[in-house]
């Protein structure tokens, strides 16, 4: 195999092939996939969640994780935060001509990792290659299918409900901003990356009063909480002094002029939990790996519906929207 | 965290505007200059906590609403010259010139690039020594040395494929404008932190001296605010108007001689064009005849288009604190930051975007 990705590998031909059953079947490898057909037929039995993701992550490699760590933790995690148990994902490559081989087996095998740790089965997949230019060395399409357990409803945020975050946030837009710009920090911050649905599982066990979850990616737990507030015409109300941040991340966000609630999380979950419950939840939350920071930060009122305020620590409050566009730096 | 956290210590703030409350009993006009001052006053929620006599105004202390759509124009037509590159700070990529905006040049083909100070925008023009790359140069006092210090290594190392399209402005010539204006009436100034921070405190002398206002220095932590709130009441109540520092740990009396050798150095005092205000004599910077070569403005046919402002938009009148956001009928309808119209929605630091962000009317 050539040490990098040529166009010819994407024509269809025997490179095509070789490609696929050497990088990429390999790495998968499991009944299902193996068989090459054009499609992955599947006996699934329940209610299905179906979720679709695509990922452009620049750099492709970055404190904490990978393009491929995320392309598999996303589409999981999109399938957790709605109840799901996951079961199978696809995986698509578009790959612009020139990728080292190296960089894509280092890809390909966090997203294996992954798919190790959470049970996931990758049954069906497409690689294309691009001309150099047309893409940005790596994009990759998920998609996951999962069962909702018979019995599980989440049945949507009621006023009175608390609001859970599962750990800091910020960390994964802070970690991938840092590589990309050139940041340093004496105390590196790396993505939070991570697979939730192990996290999830547990929250359920500990309580049926789950009304409603999220995972805040893009737009940051600011635009999740905005969403939410919206669609469920409620306020959501959160004190400043209780929402989990690192230092580190404070510290960048503070010198960038950013704020912490728009940044990106990738392994975080909000959950709103009737209040007789929350705690309960909480601590059943924070012995999991992935909720050890957890912390309830506010809860669902019926003022201001539609909005999220935030309580400040010096007393006063204000409201908290989403951002717009591009998150940009401050001029001075 | 340090020298953050401190404060934001809701311990000494509380005491701090029990104080204020006590001790202000006229009605009291301040107005913050400072962008990152009203930011920082609407994300703490500051205007909520004094009591109800004091009023604070947003001034004219945004450095992207204050850049004129002429000037935008001209960075937005440099950016169609073939082999430009344009390196800007963020904010500017989104404001919308007469015609058009950076973002929008941008995904033209255009190439527009974000930077985080004028150190990325020289290692641009290192890295492509075939392509001309120019520094939107905007901003007060704050940002001029960097400015400054980029073109004398620009020199120094040779590079000559680097330029700068000079905007910047002045902010003790635009503050003798805006009361000479008589347009708005004010008992005191927060006088800006990092602007203060290159020129000192001295530069504000003239306003207790000639127009009987109090001054005071301010940090933006929220107890910077609170504090420099506290002291000019004081002075207003006492009817002795100064110039003081509430910001010691950033701020001398004479400024940062380093930083201001710099802008003297580089740069030569020229009559200024601000948005909503029109051109102020001595408010502006332009690069001195030796460093020609850097100058945009001079070194490239920048094709001239007709600028106007955009109509019903009341950014100006907002600047100048005449206006507040929400007397604007714009404000939250036509405009919004993901519309914005006018600079003041668009800029971070825009009294507009701010009022917006966080709910105030």
């Amino acid at each position: 195999m050539d040490d990098c990705v040529l166009l010819a590998h994407g024509s269809g031909g025997k490179l095509s092939h070789d490609l696929l059953r050497d990088e990429i079947v390999s790495v998968f490898g499991n009944p299902l996939l193996e068989r090459m057909d054009d499609s992955a037929v599947l006996d699934i039995q329940g209610r299905i969640a179906f979720t679709t993701d695509s990922y452009v992550v620049t750099p492709m490699f970055f404190p904490g994780g990978n393009i491929g760590k995320i392309a598999v933790c996303g589409t999981i995690n999109d399938l957790a935060v709605c109840g799901a148990r996951p079961l199978f994902i696809s995986v698509s490559l578009v790959i612009e001509e020139g990728l080292s081989i190296a960089d894509l087996r280092k890809v390909l095998q966090s997203m294996r990792e992954m798919v190790d740790m959470t049970g996931v089965r990758v049954v069906t997949g497409d690689t294309k290659v691009v001309n150099r230019g047309c893409a940005d060395k790596l994009f990759i399409n998920t998609s996951g299918l999962g069962v909702i357990p018979s019995g599980l409803n989440m049945t949507g945020v009621e006023v009175g409900d608390k609001v859970i975050v599962s750990g800091t946030l910020g960390d994964h837009s802070i970690a991938v901003m840092s590589k990309r710009e050139g940041l340093e920090f004496d105390s590196p911050i790396e993505s939070d990356c991570a697979p939730l649905n192990g996290l999830v599982e547990s929250m359920f066990q500990s309580s049926s009063k789950i009304h409603c979850m999220r995972d805040p990616t893009r737009g940051g737990l600011a635009s999740t909480l905005n969403e939410i507030a919206q669609q469920a015409m409620v306020g959501v109300r959160i004190k400043e002094d209780q929402i989990p941040i690192q230092e580190g991340v404070r510290a960048a966000c503070e010198l960038l002029g950013f704020d912490p609630l728009h940044m990106a999380n990738e392994g975080k979950l909000v959950a709103f939990v009737a209040a007789a419950e929350a705690e309960r939840v909480l601590l059943k939350m924070r012995e999991h790996e992935y909720g050890s920071n957890a912390a309830i930060i506010g809860d669902v009122v019926e003022d201001h519906k539609g909005q999220v305020v935030m309580r400040t620590s010096l007393g006063s409050s204000r409201i908290v929207d989403m951002p717009v566009g591009d998150i940009l730096p401050r001029i001075c | 965290m340090r020298f953050i956290d401190e404060y934001r210590n809701a311990e000494i703030g509380k005491p701090l505007i029990e104080r204020i409350s006590q001790r202000s009993r006229k009605p009291t006009r301040l107005m913050e200059f400072c962008g990152g001052h009203t930011v920082s006053i609407l994300k703490h929620g500051i205007r909520q906590l004094l009591p109800g006599n004091i009023e604070m105004l947003s001034g004219p202390g945004c450095p992207v609403c204050v850049t004129s759509n002429s000037e935008l124009d001209k960075a937005i037509a440099l950016s169609e010259i073939p082999r430009v590159t344009i390196a800007t700070f963020g904010d500017m990529i989104r404001v919308p010139g007469t015609h058009t905006s950076l973002q929008k040049a941008k995904a033209g083909g255009a190439d527009v690039r974000v930077v985080y100070s004028t150190t990325d925008a020289l290692q641009i023009a290192r890295d492509n020594p075939l392509r001309s790359v120019v520094f939107v140069g905007i901003g007060f006092e704050t940002t001029a040395p960097t400015v400054a210090a980029s073109i004398l290594t620009a020199k120094e190392q040779r590079i000559t494929n680097y330029f700068v399209l000079c905007m910047h402005k002045l902010c003790p010539p635009v503050m003798r404008a805006l009361l000479d204006s008589g347009e708005v009436c004010l008992d005191g100034i927060v006088c800006p932190g990092h602007v203060s921070a290159v020129i000192g405190s001295m530069p504000y002398e003239f306003i207790p001296a000639n127009y009987g206002i109090a001054c005071v220095v301010s940090g933006f932590e929220p107890l910077d605010i609170l504090l420099a709130v506290d002291m000019l009441v004081d002075q207003v109540e006492a009817h002795m108007p100064k110039v003081e520092i509430a910001y010691r740990r950033g701020v001398k009396e004479g400024g940062n001689r380093r930083a201001l050798q710099l802008i003297e150095e580089v740069f030569e005092v020229s009559d200024g064009e601000w948005r909503g205000i029109g051109t102020i004599p001595g408010s502006g910077l332009r690069l001195r005849d030796k460093y020609r070569s850097f100058d945009a403005a001079e070194m490239f046919d920048i094709p001239i288009r007709s600028s106007v402002e955009p109509k019903e938009c009341l950014c100006g009148d907002i600047l100048r604190g005449v206006k507040l956001p929400s007397d604007c009928t714009l404000f939250r309808k036509g405009c919004t930051p993901a519309h914005p119209i006018g600079p003041c929605m668009v800029s971070s630091e825009g009294s507009c975007a701010a009022y917006y962000e966080y709910g105030e009317s």
